[in-house]
């Protein structure tokens, strides 16, 4: 990696985050996680009250429940619709918006490939990216432990997982690290619609709807849909949930990584070879 | 005149979609060159010198900039050339030194902090360094887009209408600067514009296309002075100046007509002094001779 490339890089990341939109990201994060902990703190209690409902007959709760792990695992389950859209906001105008500002053209007469700069551009989105999960992990572990404290993890999906608190921890931060993958997935769909189109607008539009329409079609339990879902990256961007299982289907983990790697390297690679014959009109 | 070709162009062809923006170019452009790029607007001067930059593809044709082919040693041209297209767009929400500072890190040899401070005082930005992008005027764009063009000591300057949204000092500026880079610095220069008056002044060589068509190339003396020129006189007293004029063949042959008191001519260049001195001669004393000469002028006469 030569110092042309980590500059180039620096500069990236520079201008994102000189950008009031990049901290719109966090500042939304902050807003729900605090105010699903404070939902949490008031009226948590009900909450499980209702989720324990069904179980009361067969077993005693002991312990405590609404703990830290407990309000993060719900702040994961809330969060993954509001994120890729957060994440498009940056991503879908790293190209776009530039060149609807006039300034990817004095970015492009520089003796730089263009190879190099999507390159870049990519490496910093992935950076940002990272930021965003690093700080949602941080802030709902630290608040959640701080406000409810340690304790088992209690899970319902298609049976009753109850996960040990030390046993906890590693599942959500392989969570969080499998959410950073689809969340670059994300970021580079967003990337590649903004290599596509000079405005920003555009590619986030467009990356949510794409979204959208793929876990609808996801949802419908159809033949023809059963089909195509296997070709669709939403029906892999849930597979943190995985982590939540005992014992852990690493298969499915396995496979969802690769489909999703997968997919960035298609639009990486979709990006560089279009963006290398672009003709630069604004 | 170095006969070294900095930029040659063979059959330079754009096409986007049915439209054809610039249809078979050949121009040479030598080192030490002031060479002015005319057309009117849409003649595919931008086209062109997008190509030039990269950032268009031909469809057809080549580029051939330093001695090498552009499209196998991009970045190795690129380095030696800097360049204004179009309006210069900056990061607004930069400073004009920050916007530099960030271009700075993408060259091989970076410039300190006083050789950018340098740089914003030579385009007329000092005091301005650290003012934001977005405060700046159309014109301050401009010279900050001289600077960023200027900062690596390029070879070759492209020039894309750079005196658009100056005001007549600066653009008075923008003269003294390319012929002092030109001059004392060695440089070849390329200047695009759709004003014949502003290229005369200050180039030794010009093209001019239209419709994406080379019209003519070469030397900007031999080329404008067998161009006419269109003169207006205005005399003290006029009362006899019609039938003097009229009793002249040479006049009578040069007229064109007389509106509000201007009594206008089709001369050539070397002609100008010799009519006036022939109204001098006769009595007649010229208040005001205002010569007039545009592209479309030139275009007709080369028609």
């Amino acid at each position: 990696m030569n110092l042309l490339f980590l500059n180039l890089v620096q500069t990236e990341l520079y201008k994102i985050f000189r950008k009031g939109r990049s901290y719109i990201g966090f500042g939304a994060i902050a807003f729900i996680v605090i105010v699903i902990q404070i939902a949490l703190f008031v009226d948590g209690e009900s909450y499980l009250e209702l989720g324990t409902q069904s179980l009361k007959d067969s077993f005693t709760f002991q312990g405590n429940l609404l703990n830290g792990y407990l309000s993060v695992f719900i702040i994961l389950s809330s969060l993954w619709v509001h994120i890729p859209f957060l994440i498009a906001l940056v991503a879908g105008d790293l190209i776009a918006g530039e060149a609807a500002a006039g300034t990817l053209r004095i970015l492009l007469i520089r003796p730089i490939s263009r190879t190099q700069i999507i390159w870049a551009k990519f490496t910093a989105v992935l950076i940002y990216v990272l930021a965003i999960v690093v700080f949602m992990a941080a802030l709902s572990i630290g608040t959640g432990l701080l406000i409810f404290g340690e304790g088992d993890l209690f899970v319902m999906k298609d049976m009753l997982y109850i996960f040990d608190s030390s046993d906890a921890l590693w599942r959500i931060l392989a969570s969080f690290a499998f959410s950073f993958l689809s969340m670059s997935m994300v970021a580079s769909l967003a990337f590649m619609l903004s290599a596509v189109v000079d405005s920003s607008l555009g590619p986030i539009i467009m990356t949510m709807s794409i979204i959208i329409v793929f876990m609808i079609v996801s949802s419908i339990d159809l033949s023809i849909f059963r089909a195509v879902k296997p070709f669709m990256f939403t029906t892999y961007m849930g597979a943190w949930r995985e982590f939540f299982s005992d014992p852990v289907d690493w298969h499915k983990v396995n496979t969802a990584v690769v489909a999703l790697v997968t997919h960035i390297f298609i639009f990486l690679g979709f990006t560089t070879w279009y963006f290398k014959r672009k003709d630069i009109l604004t | 005149m170095n006969a070294t070709p900095i930029i040659q162009t063979t059959q330079l062809s754009k096409q986007f979609d049915k439209f054809t923006a610039v249809n078979k170019l050949d121009l040479t452009i030598y080192q030490g060159d002031v060479y002015g790029f005319l057309g009117p607007n849409g003649a595919g001067k931008s086209t062109t010198i997008r190509m030039l930059m990269s950032l268009i593809f031909p469809s057809a044709g080549s580029i051939s900039i330093f001695g090498k082919e552009l499209k196998d040693n991009r970045e190795h041209i690129l380095s030696r050339i800097g360049a204004i297209i179009e309006k210069p767009d900056f990061y607004n929400y930069l400073t004009a030194l920050q916007n530099l500072e960030m271009l700075n890190k993408l060259q091989s040899a970076r410039l300190s902090k006083d050789k950018l401070y340098e740089i914003l005082e030579l385009v007329g930005l000092k005091g301005r360094e650290k003012s934001k992008v977005k405060t700046f005027s159309q014109g301050m764009k401009q010279r900050l887009g001289f600077a960023q063009a200027l900062m690596h000591n390029p070879d070759l300057i492209i020039l894309d209408e750079p005196t658009n949204g100056l005001d007549p000092q600066g653009v008075k500026d923008v003269r003294d600067l390319i012929l002092k880079l030109n001059k004392e610095q060695g440089k070849t220069i390329l200047i695009s514009s759709h004003i014949l008056s502003e290229i005369e002044i200050i180039c030794n060589r010009m093209i001019i296309i239209q419709k994406g068509s080379k019209v003519v190339e070469g030397s900007v003396n031999e080329l404008l002075s067998f161009n006419e020129l269109h003169v207006s006189f205005e005399f003290e007293d006029d009362t006899k100046a019609l039938t003097f004029i009229n009793e002249h063949d040479f006049l009578a042959k040069k007229f064109i007509e007389v509106v509000h008191q201007r009594y206008h001519f089709n001369l050539l260049s070397t002609e100008v002094a010799q009519i006036n001195k022939l109204f001098l001669d006769h009595g007649f004393a010229v208040k005001s001779m205002i010569p007039v000469r545009s592209l479309e002028d030139y275009f007709l006469n080369m028609t």
